[in-house]
């Protein structure tokens, strides 16, 4: 009955995090009474149970997400819009256009393929299809701006606690960010400068997001960076 | 005769290795951006590649199971990486091997959370020097985590043999060509179990166990390398910087997950 590692070790799948009864956390397993890691990442030792906070992943869509996506096809009544899930994500008519439906109707006047849109997951079907909606503030269509991919399951580094990060790089560039769960972010600025700024500062996040104190030393690069421009 | 080998004699291996001396191996992760998962391995002179995709939809359609994740593997040999060049049409032993890989790491991979959905694996040898297929299994294990997908464990791969009437550990070329028998074993060390044992020419049932229980050695040695390998990415070498930071900053940063979900939706939306 005991612990095998510390809080925010790094481990891999197969390490045994606890030998004995403990609730499974995320991205872990129990297997003859020991609890075993499944992703790379840190493990944390919970009040309750024992977690592992995943570096790698693929994005698992859940209802309410954000997500940032394109355009991909367009059907009957649909379109199909590739959120970086394993299938891609339907969005239906009466999710897009909030008025009733008439016959010369044209979807591609709202979106066609290749448009880039910010959409929230309203529901997931039976064989977990995620079903969108961009009817809502800050949904929708997006014109312009750069679009930076990262892993999913950094997006939550990226943010920081009850947002601190983002509203850090937000006060210090002035650009608009917009995060999606899937690992997109889609970066607003007034100048090409400072844009890039933001692209350099979210990479520079993802291949740092496990260590700690990551906003001050983000901060501080991010301090340089402006520096450098003037 | 076997048992000779086991004791420190003149004897000595073809490229000077001891009976129980892995070649040497070197494993790097995520060498290819464009993968979700990727690793490249050098054991003695064998170079592999092997990128992971997925989980991600199964094309064709049909091919897709209803209640797990298919894994597909493609090993593939590339025509430079033999001497004389070699076809790049994939041979009988190709998709032999690609069987071989798909069965030893099936069993580690977590298929039911992935439902419909398939997970590739490409392995491209890049040059060849004998037990291509267990150093295929170590670097597709290793860009199967790094691509992120839940495992129940590593997979490790290691071969062991008989030439000169000696058991002996990972064989190379000349060893696998000229000796009298090669196992190939696939192994999961912390839940200590074998997904693949093949044999290749002739043993008896008492070297047979030793073989195995050879290869199993190497093995583990093996595992220490690919741990070493997925902790690089992360950059070891800077812990020390990381925990020098002062312990309320840490403990600011712990549980990031879930508190900062909820605040993405307070905040940024």
């Amino acid at each position: 009955m005991s612990a095998t590692f510390e809080t925010r070790d790094i481990v891999v799948p197969g390490d045994v995090l606890y030998e004995g009864r403990v609730r499974t956390g995320e991205n872990t397993y129990r297997n003859e009474g020991n609890v075993y890691a499944t992703r790379v990442g840190l493990v944390n030792y919970g009040k309750e149970d024992v977690s592992v906070i995943a570096l790698e992943g693929g994005f698992n869509p859940l209802v309410s997400d954000v997500v940032i996506g394109e355009v991909v096809d367009i059907e009957l009544g649909q379109w199909l819009i590739d959120i970086g899930a394993q299938t891609e994500a339907l969005l239906n008519i009466p999710d897009a256009v909030d008025q009733p439906f008439r016959t010369e109707f044209v979807m591609t006047r709202v979106l066609d393929v290749g448009d880039t849109v910010i959409a929230k997951i309203v529901d997931l079907d039976r064989k977990r299809t995620p079903i969108l909606s961009i009817l809502g503030p800050g949904l929708g269509r997006v014109s312009e701006g750069f679009i930076v991919r990262i892993t999913p399951s950094k997006i939550p580094r990226l943010i920081g606690k009850r947002g601190s990060m983002i509203n850090m790089i937000l006060k210090e560039t002035g650009c608009r960010v917009s995060i999606g769960q899937n690992g997109r972010v889609l970066i607003n600025g007034r100048t090409r400068e400072q844009e890039e700024m933001v692209v350099k500062v979210v990479h520079r996040i993802e291949s740092e997001a496990h260590t700690s104190g990551l906003t001050n030393r983000i901060q501080e690069y991010l301090r340089k960076l402006k520096e450098e421009r003037r | 005769m076997s048992k000779k080998g086991k004791k420190k004699t003149q004897w000595s291996r073809v490229d000077g290795r001891e009976y129980n001396q892995l070649r040497p191996i070197k494993i790097e992760s995520g060498v290819l951006p464009n993968a979700d998962g990727s690793a490249y391995i050098e054991m003695g002179r064998n170079k592999i590649i092997c990128g992971v995709f997925g989980p991600r939809e199964m094309h064709p359609k049909h091919q897709a199971k209803p209640n797990v994740a298919v894994l597909r593997c493609r090993y593939h040999m590339a025509p430079f990486s033999v001497d004389p060049r070699r076809s790049p049409a994939p041979s009988r032993r190709d998709q032999e091997i690609s069987m071989v890989m798909r069965s030893a790491l099936e069993s580690a991979v977590f298929l039911e959370r992935y439902p419909r959905a398939s997970i590739d694996v490409y392995v491209e040898v890049l040059e060849a020097d004998g037990g291509t297929r267990c150093a295929s299994i170590n670097a597709a294990a290793v860009a199967l985590v790094d691509a992120g997908i839940p495992m129940k464990d590593l997979v490790v791969a290691c071969a062991a043999g008989k030439y000169d009437g000696r058991l002996v550990l990972d064989l190379g070329d000349y060893e696998d060509k000229k000796g009298q028998a090669d196992v190939p074993v696939a192994f999961m060390p912390k839940l200590n179990k074998v997904t693949l044992l093949q044999m290749d020419g002739v043993l008896s049932p008492k070297e047979t166990e030793d073989c195995v229980a050879l290869a199993l050695e190497g093995c583990k040695q093996i595992y220490e390398v690919q741990r070493e390998a997925l902790k690089k990415k992360y950059g070891i070498e800077k812990k020390p910087e990381a925990e020098q930071v002062a312990p309320e900053e840490a403990a600011e940063a712990e549980e990031p997950t879930e508190e900062a979900e909820k605040a993405e939706e307070d905040d940024e939306r």
